[in-house]
């Protein structure tokens, strides 16, 4: 006999269908009061989905919501945030034209007596809700123009704001930097200690280690378990989530280092970057680092000619190349894999097919015609190259998981005659299973003589992949480590060049 | 000092509109021998503004939610259509009957179209371009190829757009009125602001639980009522309502609109600066025959002044931007 | 394809997968395609103008109607890329009245009639790359809000140029460009505008350039980073709209056998909702010239049918206004019900009998 309020929150047997698809099936979750509850799961796995059955966007077909042992229904978004149930959700829903203020208190604004907008209280009440979470942020500024750590304290002060009982959030951290990180734990601690009950959605065991009591894993629309966080192996809990052992994840192969291939000099472009000069060698994997926002992106995209710097020479094979335009970085031999595999990377409306050759149509095109027959052929066996899981080429981009999008990214950035690859964050909210496979390419890509670039912001990754490591700060390279001063390297060197200290 | 600095930032936009307009004004005053800055043509100009000023703060509305009404020209000749057509079998009517039929009828129109934006997912710029046709078509019909004339609405009526209060136009009363309400809904009210939540981001709105249909039929539904009033106010001032009426005005509006920096886009737009956008419209319009432009050369030179300013608004906030940049000093 | 083989490597670990290059036939799929509708909606339309007139149902007839909206629909097509992309051009009824100004006062000054027709021609592609220009110089700018202010732009440098004036007086051959016909039956018109058709369906269906177009309307942002050349693009598209908006203008000074300031007035609104009723998505990515096609017949032809029976032009207006509103509401339709709770209930019932 098991007393039902133990539970401020429990869900039974929630299944939700979308046209075509099971996202939820039969799925169980239970929430102790003052809890921190880690919900982990592949892309996919159906998180998202369940967290917005909780906040009453998504009504399940099936299954029952109870809250402290009273069974409640959810009609609207609105429901939920009556019964003391808010979400800081992966894709920030903000509003980037209005006003802090604004923003947390948008629903549920404060009132003078006359029944209009007291805007001189909402800015006090702002002002006092951050400073109670330990930020200085100004009430008065647009929500655009924060960053995008800024923004989920925000959006957490909004939650309180609502006298939230139970606060989901979903993958708060998949954007932030390890010293925004921290903030955020603090910050989640706090909560807990103020009495809140709290769902943390991430892929980072490290979240999960730092803050959870209890784990909740998800696959494949399923519930498989929940344990105590002190009584389950990262092993264990890795084939808990992918259904299956990872024996490497960071297939590194050894190999030597060629001559060199590219080179950058004195990139700069006025308030991004300044300075940044480097180079790649054949079959050598060199890691960007530094905190987000440190420029190494914007580099990237003023190397391809995306956002084109200010002056400075991009160098491959010693000769000195004109980069106008993408297409003439890719014509010389430089691939690009974007950060946002969603709006810079595919058309989620396209086939895979279509999706892999737009980059190289010339090579299908015959007098101005495309080889329809030659297209599909020649995306069908890259696809298949990168094992994405899929039907046909015609399958549409959307009807994927994360870690299979950035697989396709990956083909059509192959499909092109490529010298030197840069990859932007390219295991960033891929699943475990995915991320081994992109690694297995990345290994293979420097093994067979190619360069690689990555940007990544998770340290176990630069680790364990590069040979070479350039850590960014504030827009300037601040430290290269290479040779044998990346054998003996540490999260905290590296952290510790990123960093003011 | 900082206060001042920030509040001038803030309000670059009104600002740079009020600078063009002094500019403006102080050339035209010059060129036209002190014909221009006179109370009596200020009050002139205003009066003529009065109507697209009316209904730039109802599109106001509609943009902000990242919408468009290509109808509110046919909506207006419809509501005068109809308002008038009742006046003429009935004069001795109250005025106040005439513009709430006409606002009634406008109503109408409003939730259709919000109804088809929202409740079907048509895009704005589609469900109303078809209702813009519908409305006209309505408009003839109700018309019957016939207009009616000054005589059969009657010198009552008419004195509604030339009747002064205190030595103010009508017209410019109920401008100002229509314009102070507004801007205590925009800013103010919740539903004021549910405007700007949709027109940030429809979903975000939709999971804060703000209700994005209601709001969608709520601004496509006041613009039309605002149509009905514009247009009553509109045959009232000219004299003349006939199938015709209106036709092309939507532009119009669209560029007072644009001039007082609503972002086609969706999200931004104060009431403040669409008034200044309207105004601006309106000087040009007053301004350039009082400096005998030729009349055939006027629509070219409104075309480019609206275009030369998006593009130097766009410049500024470039500006704004490099400025903001070179001062993260890496 | 030393990528290929370092892709196998990798992969080979735990099998490979297929992913089928080929799709099969679906009917489902074939009789899905928002082009049957419109059939469908053409013949309906010329039942009833069977019925309404039946000296209509011959073929001279109704080829020779098609000379009263081919004005239109020959600038139907480029327009259809331009919504394609995402964008809008609200100017190409100006560019038809500004180009038709100038072949009238190049003529008037005494060049000859291909000399002014190239003058016109010039004037409508100087016009098209202005758009195009200030949307890739300023792409924080609206297309919808450019164009606008070119529309009012062009017509009014037509009316500095005219005044109220019209010019005609065009040699004689020029007037029977408009009424010329193909062994009296086909008019030369027709015969443009298929070939124009053929040559769009073409350009937008087999090649890299309409391939790219696709791509950017849909996501402007993936087909840069994917190297599509997208300013120039834009550019391309909008000097095409505005040189086919010419070439209608030229006809139409045919047809008319005068050009004034005033012409085309209104004509912009009528051809976007031309190409919207062939399926073209204004909000980019979506359609094909097949459709576009088809939308012009039966728009073209219904407004001729509602002309026989003496159908006022009010009644013509509100007709066509509302077969636009349901032909874009349709699709939405269909989902919003398919979301529907009591559709499901309803599905989930029959399926348990």
């Amino acid at each position: 006999m098991r007393n039902v309020s133990d539970y401020i929150l429990e869900l039974k047997g929630i299944t939700k269908i979308f046209p075509g698809v099971k996202a939820l099936d039969n799925v169980h979750f239970q929430l102790k009061q003052g809890e921190i509850h880690a919900l982990m799961g592949e892309n996919g796995a159906g998180k998202s989905t369940f967290i917005k059955v909780i906040t009453g966007v998504h009504r399940p077909e099936a299954g029952e919501i109870f809250l402290n042992g009273e069974k409640v229904e959810f009609k609207t978004p609105k429901d939920a945030q009556n019964h003391s149930i808010a979400a800081i959700y992966q894709h920030g829903t903000t509003y980037q034209f209005l006003s802090v203020t604004e923003n947390i208190f948008i629903g549920h604004e404060k009132m003078t007596k006359f029944n209009t907008i007291d805007w001189k209280q909402m800015h006090k009440d702002a002002a006092e809700l951050l400073k109670r979470l330990g930020s200085d942020i100004d009430p008065h500024t647009n929500m655009g123009n924060l960053t995008v750590a800024e923004q989920q304290i925000v959006e957490i002060a909004k939650a309180i704001s609502t006298n939230a009982k139970i606060i989901i959030m979903d993958e708060p951290t998949a954007a932030l930097s390890k010293r925004e990180c921290e903030e955020l734990y603090r910050i989640t601690e706090q909560l807990r200690d103020e009495g809140c009950s709290i769902i943390f959605i991430s892929h980072r065991f490290e979240d999960m280690y730092r803050l959870a009591s209890r784990v909740t894993v998800f696959r494949d629309s399923q519930y498989i378990g929940t344990w105590d966080v002190d009584g389950i192996s990262n092993d264990v809990l890795i084939s808990k989530m992918v259904g299956r052992e990872i024996s490497q994840i960071y297939p590194k192969q050894q190999v030597k280092r060629g001559k060199e291939i590219f080179k950058v000099e004195g990139l700069s472009k006025t308030g991004y970057y300044k300075d940044v000069s480097f180079s790649v060698h054949e079959g050598e994997i060199l890691a960007m680092t530094g905190l987000v926002g440190a420029g190494r992106t914007e580099v990237c995209q003023g190397i391809m000619g995306i956002e084109r710097p200010d002056s400075g020479k991009v160098i491959l094979n010693g000769a000195a190349l004109q980069i106008h335009h993408p297409s003439d970085a890719m014509k010389a031999g430089i691939g690009y894999l974007p950060e946002d595999r969603q709006k810079q990377g595919l058309i989620l409306d396209w086939g895979l097919g279509q999706n892999v050759t737009l980059s190289t149509l010339e090579k299908f095109t015959h007098g101005s015609i495309i080889n329809r027959r030659e297209e599909r052929q020649r995306s069908k066996v890259l696809l298949e190259k990168v094992k994405t899981k899929a039907l046909s080429v015609y399958d549409k981009a959307s009807s994927l998981s994360g870690g299979n999008q950035q697989k396709v990214i990956v083909a059509k950035v192959l499909s092109s005659d490529i010298k030197v690859v840069i990859l932007d964050e390219p295991t960033k909210g891929v699943d475990v299973g995915a991320k081994a496979q992109i690694y297995e390419i990345m290994s293979e890509l420097a093994a067979q003589g190619y360069g690689v670039i990555m940007i990544s912001s998770e340290m176990p990754e630069v680790i364990g992949m590069a040979d070479t490591i350039l850590v960014m700060k504030e827009g300037r390279v601040s430290r290269i480590f290479e040779g044998d001063e990346v054998k003996g390297i540490t999260q905290e060197k590296i952290l510790e060049a990123a960093m003011d200290m | 000092m900082n206060k001042v600095k920030k509040m001038f930032s803030a309000n670059i936009r009104e600002l740079s509109l009020v600078i063009v307009m002094i500019a403006i004004a102080v050339f035209v005053q010059y060129r036209s021998g002190g014909n221009f800055l006179t109370v009596e043509n200020i009050s002139d100009m205003l009066a003529e503004t009065a109507v697209l000023a009316i209904c730039a703060v109802g599109m106001m509305f509609v943009i902000v939610t990242g919408g468009i009404d290509l109808s509110i020209g046919a909506i207006m000749a419809l509501g005068a259509m109809a308002g008038c057509t009742v006046l003429k079998n009935n004069q001795s009517m109250p005025i106040i009957a005439v513009i709430g039929i006409a606002m009634a009828v406008g109503f109408v129109c409003g939730i259709f179209n919000g109804v088809l934006v929202s409740k079907l997912k048509i895009l704005p710029i589609i469900a109303t371009l078809g209702t813009m046709n519908i409305y006209r078509g309505i408009t003839y019909l109700v018309a019957n190829g016939s207009w009616i004339k000054q005589q059969e609405m009657g010198a009552k009526f008419l004195s509604l757009a030339t009747g002064k209060v205190l030595g103010i136009n009508n017209l410019i009363i109920i401008a100002v009125i229509v314009y102070i309400i507004a801007g205590f809904f925009m800013t103010k009210t919740r539903t004021g602001r549910k405007i700007y939540a949709v027109g940030n981001s429809e979903e975000s709105a939709r999971v804060s639980g703000i209700k994005t249909d209601n709001t969608l039929i709520m601004v496509y539904t006041l613009l039309g009522v605002i149509a009905g009033l514009a247009g009553t106010l509109y045959v009232c001032k000219y004299g003349v309502a006939q199938g015709e009426t209106c036709t092309g005005y939507e532009m119009n509006v669209i560029a007072a609109c644009v001039l007082g920096g609503v972002s086609i886009n969706g999200g931004t737009g104060r009431v403040p600066g669409v008034l200044l956008g309207a105004i601006l419209l309106g000087i040009l319009n007053n301004a350039m025959p009082l400096i005998h432009v030729s009349s055939f050369w006027q629509e070219a030179i409104r075309g480019l002044i609206i275009l030369l300013s998006i593009i130097a608004n766009s410049l500024i906030q470039r500006n704004v931007e490099m400025k903001a940049l070179r001062r993260r000093n890496i | 394809m030393a990528v290929k083989e370092i892709v196998r490597q990798a992969v080979s670990a735990d099998g490979t997968r297929t992913i089928a290059a080929q799709r099969d036939f679906s009917w489902k799929r074939f009789i899905l395609q928002w082009e049957w509708m419109l059939v469908l909606m053409l013949v309906i339309v010329n039942i009833f103008n069977i019925s309404a007139s039946p000296n209509y149902a011959n073929a001279k007839n109704i080829l020779n109607a098609s000379r009263d909206f081919l004005d239109k629909a020959i600038v139907v097509f480029p327009m259809a890329f331009v919504l394609m992309l995402g964008e809008i051009d609200i100017s190409v009824a100006s560019i038809m009245a500004l180009s038709a100004t100038v072949m009238g006062i190049v003529y008037q000054a005494g060049c000859s009639m291909a000399v002014a027709i190239a003058a016109a021609l010039l004037t409508g592609v100087i016009c098209g790359f202005i758009n195009g220009i200030l949307l890739v110089k300023f792409p924080e700018l609206s297309s919808m809000i450019v164009t606008l202010a070119t529309q009012i732009i062009f017509r009014g440098i037509a009316s500095i140029i005219l005044e109220t004036k019209s010019v005609g007086g065009f040699p004689a051959w020029f007037t029977q460009v408009a009424a010329g016909k193909f062994g009296g039956m086909i008019p030369y018109v027709l015969v443009f505008a298929v070939l124009e058709a053929l040559f769009f369906a073409y350009l937008l269906h087999c090649t890299k350039f309409g391939r790219r177009c696709y791509a950017m309307g849909n996501s402007v942002t993936v087909a840069k980073y994917s190297g599509v050349k997208t300013d120039r693009i834009k550019v391309i598209v909008y000097t095409m709209t505005g040189l086919f908006s010419a070439l209608a203008a030229v006809y139409l000074a045919s047809k008319m056998s005068s050009v004034r300031p005033d012409v085309a007035k209104g004509y912009e609104l009528d051809i976007i909702a031309m190409a919207v009723l062939g399926g073209v998505s204004t909000s980019g990515g979506k359609g094909r010239i097949l459709g576009a096609s088809l939308a012009i017949l039966v728009i073209g032809y219904l407004r001729y049918g509602l002309g026989l029976i003496n159908a006022s032009s009010q009644i013509i207006m509100i007709v066509v206004g509302a077969l636009l509103i349901i032909a874009v509401a349709i699709p939405s339709f269909r989902t919003s019900i398919g979301n529907a709770n009591w559709f499901k209930k309803l599905k989930a019932m029959g399926q348990k009998k």
